[in-house]
């Protein structure tokens, strides 16, 4: 996997100096071909595509200098799909349904990195309540994470990934910043998210410290805290994962952390 | 690095006769917020605020100095800050946050600021986090064996609580009591034993009272956002400082805590790993 970005990125090593946002945008418009990036609509709700559009105060420079947007419906008027070099793939893939299953393979062959986008492409999120019986397509009831079918790359979970996030990450794999996107590619096997994770994988192994950074970070308010401790309310759990993949006790971006903060 | 990187080390305390009074050691948490929330760098605060439980904290937004008073003193048990954060920019709608946090609450923040999954448009809006100093905390009712078992009194009555020399203090208007640091050993949080960082390593400016002398904090600088509000504050005259290397117990004191707080849970960590769990770090 690293291997593949890497060769993507063309890269070995990763930059050494420390540069800000704007000269980070010149450097690579003058340097690099633009990336083609692809967006690809399966079942989602265009949420992930929205909170990109959202990264309102460098939207037209990513679009104008940084990257070319060379596929995507509500984007693009293109019927076949061509070439990218990144392909955000929104939404989880239904098995009954053999046009998504059909494109989803294709991407794997026409992108250089497949990044599952969003929630519903990660884990599953809410598709994961799937159960078919609906009208005008009652056989469609399974519903898998993108991973599930085909080799993933990069996973941004998030119900949707918060725009700074997806500019976080766009901006990394322009420049090739390998240790920024580490957990991106971590994340990509955490593709059976609930929010009961929090009880089965800190609260039972002795690692919750009572912070409230799941709570707080839950989109659907599922979680509160209760005697320093996280309470599900699963009635309301979408299973996005974003819970887990927030609590400093999953995983710990040391090194990052210091190098953002001057530390 | 047993202290983290830091810009300086200083002794330090509110200038404010009622800081004074009321706060647990120099009052300097307190003393930032305040100054930090009059010079509008922050437009309210998270903080440990009382709850329903006589020491039982309910974090909450507090908006005004007095709401950031009401809510000194430390509390030896959860208080989720980190939680309320969201409260505070969304119902608040609070575009400059400032919070108190213990080490561990410091990770979560700084971890949803470089990797904010989902945590949209609010990473950015944090920009004052103090951070105390931590060597361990407890469950509520740890601290009720604390005070109502061991030493007979009930919560209700008890004015301050403080662990230092050795021992677990409780200060009610006519007594002292205490317990020594041996009998609470087993009634600590579970996850304390695998923390890593006393000093609050990545807040903006971290402060506790190891080092100074009664009514005196040891505050470290550490950010540039948290050098200059912690300058600035001094500037205008509301916290008094000292050096360090003319207090005592002093610098020593807080290393030798650090680092053997570090030594102690390493090897803890280590050991869970032996065993085949999991650990962050
Ligand atoms: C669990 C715990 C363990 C500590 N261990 C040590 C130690 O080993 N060595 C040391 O030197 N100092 C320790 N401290 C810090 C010390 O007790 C004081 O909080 C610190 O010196 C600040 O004092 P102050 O006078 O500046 O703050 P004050 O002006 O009195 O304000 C205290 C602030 O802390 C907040 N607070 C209180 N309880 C909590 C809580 N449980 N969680 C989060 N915020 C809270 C309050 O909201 C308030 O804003 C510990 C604090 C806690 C909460
Ligand atoms: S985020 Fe904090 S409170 Fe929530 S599970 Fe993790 S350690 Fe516990
Ligand atoms: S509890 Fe909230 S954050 Fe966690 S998986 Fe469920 S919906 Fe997502
Ligand atoms: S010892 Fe560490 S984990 Fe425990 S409460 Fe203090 S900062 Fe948090």
């Amino acid at each position: 996997m690293l291997a593949r970005i890497k060769e993507f990125l063309g890269m070995e090593t990763k930059p050494t100096e420390e540069i800000g946002a704007e000269e980070e945008v010149e450097k690579v418009a003058e340097e690099k071909p633009k990336p083609r990036i692809g967006y690809i609509h399966l079942s989602g709700c265009t949420g992930d595509g929205m909170s990109l559009t959202e990264n309102y105060d460098i939207l037209a420079e990513l679009l104008t200098n940084m990257v070319d947007i060379v596929y995507g419906q509500t984007l693009v008027d293109l019927w076949e799909m061509p070439e990218m070099d990144i392909a955000l793939v929104e939404g989880s893939c239904c098995l009954q349904d053999e046009h998504s299953l059909h494109e989803l393979k294709e991407v794997r062959e026409k992108a250089g990195l497949v990044v599952a986008f969003g929630s519903c492409a990660a884990t599953g999120c809410f598709t994961r309540y799937s159960r078919g019986g609906q009208q005008a397509q009652p056989a469609h009831e399974s519903f898998v994470p993108i991973a599930d079918l085909v080799k993933v790359d990069l996973a941004i979970p998030g119900c949707p990934p918060s725009p700074e996030i997806i500019a976080k990450t766009v901006v990394a794999a322009i420049n090739g910043d390998m240790d920024y996107l580490q957990p991106m590619m971590d994340l990509v096997g955490y593709t059976e998210a609930c929010g009961c994770d929090l009880q089965l994988k800190v609260v039972n192994q002795a690692l919750c410290i009572g912070c409230g950074t799941c709570a707080m970070s839950c989109q659907t308010r599922a979680l509160s805290m209760t005697n320093g401790r996280p309470e599900l309310n699963e009635d309301r759990c979408i299973k996005c994962g974003i819970c887990y993949t927030q609590c400093p006790r999953s995983w710990w971006p040391e090194e990052r952390i210091k190098q953002d903060l001057g530390l | 690095m047993v202290l983290g990187t830091y810009k300086e080390i200083v002794s330090a305390r509110s200038t404010d006769k009622q800081i004074q009074n009321i706060a647990q050691d120099g009052g300097i948490v307190s003393a930032l917020l305040s100054f930090a929330l009059d010079e509008k760098i922050i437009e309210g605060a998270v903080v440990a605020g009382p709850g329903d439980d006589f020491w039982k904290p309910k974090p909450m937004v507090a908006m005004s100095s007095d709401e950031i008073l009401a809510a000194a003193g430390t509390k030896y048990t959860f208080s989720p800050n980190v939680w309320m954060l969201k409260e505070a920019v969304r119902q608040y709608g609070l575009e400059k946050v400032g919070t108190v946090a213990i080490p561990c609450q410091t990770m979560g923040i700084r971890k949803t600021q470089s990797y904010p999954f989902g945590v949209r448009f609010l990473a950015d809006k944090i920009k004052l986090v103090v951070g105390i100093y931590c060597m361990e905390n407890f469950p509520f009712e740890s601290l009720r064996t604390f005070i109502s078992e061991k030493m007979g009194v009930s919560p209700e009555l008890v004015e301050k609580m403080d662990i230092g020399k050795g021992k677990f203090w409780v200060y009610t208007q006519d007594d002292v009591l205490s317990i020594p640091l041996k009998e609470t050993h087993g009634y600590e949080q579970n996850g304390c034993n695998v923390c890593l960082d006393y000093v609050a390593e990545l807040a903006d400016v971290s402060t506790g009272s190891v080092g100074s002398p009664d009514g005196w904090s040891t505050v470290i600088t550490r950010t540039d956002a948290g050098d200059t509000v912690f300058k600035q504050a001094v500037e205008a005259g509301a916290i008094e400082t000292k050096s360090i290397e003319d207090v005592k117990p002093g610098l020593g004191l807080l290393q030798k805590l650090s680092g053997d707080k570090k030594t102690k849970n390493q090897k803890t960590i280590d050991e869970r790993k032996a065993m085949g769990l999991p650990v962050p770090f």
